[in-house]
């Protein structure tokens, strides 16, 4: 199983009075932007994933959005290239890109064969459609999101495997010269995951390309369903989809005591105001949340079942006590949080998962002592029940055929003599 | 206002390859009449007025919730070819048109590209053109309701404003209105509610009498894109209705028909 380490990178100022969740959507002047505190959360996030490789994790999960402070990232590639270059062994695994608001794909495609180079090998490359703030930021039409979505991704692995140059006049892409000089080192191209909240087209699109599927923190019952019908659709599609098809990120938060982590746990729901953070959704702008054309009508029609807006990100502010209560928060010691872990890897039967922590208003010195005991007692015992559940991520089990690799494949592909040695966190003590 | 005797009934009609609903109703010579990014509003007291004179055409564009969506039409300038074949087909040949928002624009992209199809031309609240102060508010970043009262100038006590947009939408409404702001998105997106090469192009309506109507305090399309529009025209008038937002066929009926006829008479 692969066990990976995510963080929205929310802004954290507690002189711009952002703290609490009652912002708008898309409400927020970026006048009260302080780029000396953005400099030292940009470097403390870093610093975090560094220590999280270090601390066993086999990926560092990454992502990005736009014009809002809950999320720091709005330049998923930037995160990525310097991880590529200051860790060593960890999957960095972008989840993901967001398709539809890129009009030069191709450029796209030449950032992440780079990525792939100079982290030899270690990327995974997630596409996503975003969200209307999305959208509204780079002005993607939102009426041609999922057409966006499926050219440039038609377009990205042809760029990435077929000999250039060749040339692409598309609906919505252009080009009278494809021939990047940059090509991924894996191949035939480092592995595409489809990060999703629950939409079912995202869903079947994901089982029919043989993708692994991964769900962003959806409550326990819809992301079953959601699996449900990857299977389902992988067997309708004629292959046999397996633990290594689908990943499940979390919120998960450890610390050196229940009173510590119950304070600290509670800190997921405070900070910025974060539509993903079930429980911190400050005023979401509803105009923003259906632009037009952006959820097909389908999609639409199912928001009264499990797939629909509800069912996938929990009634609004709910309590904290209640969402601890059905898993979609675990916060305690290692010893209590490892029972509820198993809960979900048994009933979800995921084979990736991700913890995600430090987030809110989680301090550094919060992430860090979380990240220590993940490495020193949680990861290892999360390592154990993998493999008593046979739980195998896609890099043990091969998602499209549900065979083992080569064994070749997961070898290190990383010369030595050219491998630097990443500098040591400076905050990492 | 008259009576709703003469409510207009619709009609399903092979056009340009997409069966067009129109609502027809009235006596009279034809005035065709093109609806805003609102989609068809129903049969308005504005429409009843004018029925009273001429036989009215309210086409419903493709894909704003009843007539069928064209999937190449990407563009204002794409739809406005696209009518110009529905209009052959339906033999509107040399009438009159009113364009109100969305549909002045489309009225002014049609006008420019084929004038002697339109005998005379009534532009009102258009977008298209971006103004030379001010903004086109962007409806996309509000919901429906927000966008509609926004663009009137006192909603509380607009009565045709209350009976068009005041209640709760049917479900059917509901989804019309969805269809109208997807396909008002699809045209218009970006560049938002304008092309930057419309103006130069409202030189060929020099033959076509050209009436502008604007509301003063349109906060959606603000009055200098239609003082645009009106220079963008020659021989073109421009008339400003005070204590009026951006749908003057609603919010002030009387005033705003007795100017269109005016118009249309002489």
């Amino acid at each position: 199983m692969l066990i990976g380490h995510f963080t929205e990178q929310p802004w954290q100022d507690d002189n711009t009075g952002l703290m609490g969740n009652q912002s708008l959507d898309l409400g927020i002047s970026n006048q009260l932007y302080d780029p000396m505190q953005g400099a030292k959360l940009y470097n403390r996030y870093i610093d975090e994933k560094i220590f999280a490789e270090e601390m066993g994790f086999d990926g560092l999960m990454l992502n990005e959005h736009h014009s809002t402070p809950f999320c720091m990232q709005g330049v998923t590639n930037v995160g990525a290239s310097i991880l590529a270059r200051v860790t060593n062994k960890a999957k960095i695994i972008i989840l993901g890109n967001i398709l539809p608001i890129w009009d030069d794909p191709l450029w796209l495609a030449e950032q992440l064969a780079m990525i792939d180079m100079i982290s030899y090998g270690r990327l995974v490359s997630g596409f996503v459609r975003g969200g209307g703030r999305e959208s509204v930021a780079h002005n993607a039409p939102p009426h041609y999101n999922r057409e966006r979505f499926e050219e440039a991704h038609d377009f990205i692995i042809k760029a990435w495997t077929d000999p250039g140059p060749f040339r692409w006049e598309g609906k919505h892409y252009h080009y009278r010269y494809v021939n990047p000089w940059a090509r991924p080192l894996q191949k035939p191209h480092p592995q595409i995951w489809i990060p999703s909240t629950v939409s079912v087209e995202t869903v079947e699109w994901t089982a029919r390309h043989r993708y692994p599927l991964v769900l962003l923190a959806t409550k326990l019952g819809p992301t079953k369903d959601a699996f449900d019908l990857y299977h389902k659709t992988a067997t309708e599609s004629g292959y046999e989809s397996g633990t290594q098809n689908v990943a499940y990120l979390f919120k998960v938060h450890v610390d050196e005591s229940e009173e510590l982590a119950d304070e600290v746990g509670r800190k997921y729901l405070s900070g910025v105001s974060n539509p993903f953070l079930s429980g911190n959704e400050g005023t979401v702008n509803p105009a923003i949340m259906s632009l037009p054309g952006h959820t097909s009508r389908r999609s639409k029609r199912l928001a009264a079942t499990a797939f629909g807006p509800l069912g996938r990100l929990g009634t609004n502010r709910r309590p904290y006590e209640e969402q601890v209560k059905d898993y979609t928060i675990i916060s305690g010691t290692p010893k209590t949080v490892l029972p509820k872990i198993k809960h979900v890897l048994e009933y979800l039967r995921p084979g990736s998962i991700f913890f995600w922590d430090g987030d809110g208003a989680m301090s550094h010195e919060d992430s860090m002592r979380s990240l220590r005991l993940m490495g020193e007692e949680v990861i290892p015992a999360v390592r154990e029940m993998g493999q008593e559940l046979e739980l195998n991520s896609p890099f043990e089990i091969d998602p499209v055929t549900n065979q083992p690799f080569a064994a070749e494949v997961n070898e290190p592909v990383i010369p030595n003599k050219v491998v630097a040695k990443s500098p040591a966190p400076a905050s990492a003590d | 206002m008259a009576t709703a005797a003469t409510a207009g009934t619709e009609e399903v009609i092979e056009a340009a390859g997409v069966q067009l609903h129109v609502v027809k109703g009235g006596s009279g010579s034809p005035l065709v009449i093109l609806h805003d990014e609102l989609g068809h509003p129903g049969w308005l007291p504005f429409h009843d007025a004018l029925a009273q004179r001429y036989t009215v055409h309210l086409p419903m564009h493709p894909g704003f919730g009843v007539t069928e969506r064209v999937e190449w039409i990407m563009s204002m300038r794409d739809i406005a070819g696209w009518y110009l074949e529905a209009f052959d087909d339906l033999r509107w040949e040399q009438v009159p048109v009113l364009g109100y928002g969305l549909g002045g624009w489309l009225a002014a992209e049609m006008a420019s590209m084929c004038p002697q199809q339109f005998s005379k031309l009534v532009v009102v609240s258009a977008p298209g053109i971006r103004p030379p102060s001010g903004e086109i508010f962007d409806m996309f970043l509000v919901v429906f309701k927000d966008y509609v009262t926004k663009g009137i100038f006192d909603p509380e006590n607009s009565a045709g404003f209350q009976s068009a947009y005041g209640g709760d939408p049917t479900p059917e409404e509901a989804d019309a209105r969805d269809y109208a702001r997807e396909e008002a998105s699809r045209l218009t997106w970006r560049p938002y509610m304008h092309y930057p090469n419309l103006p130069p192009l409202l030189h060929r309506l020099k033959r076509i009498p050209t009436l502008v109507v604007w509301g003063r305090e349109d906060t959606i399309v603000p009055l200098s894109a239609g003082e645009a529009y009106q220079a963008a025209i020659p021989g073109s008038r421009l008339v400003v209705l005070d204590r009026c937002g951006h749908h003057p066929h609603i919010e002030q009926p009387e005033t705003f028909v007795q100017h269109v006829q005016e118009f249309l008479n002489t």
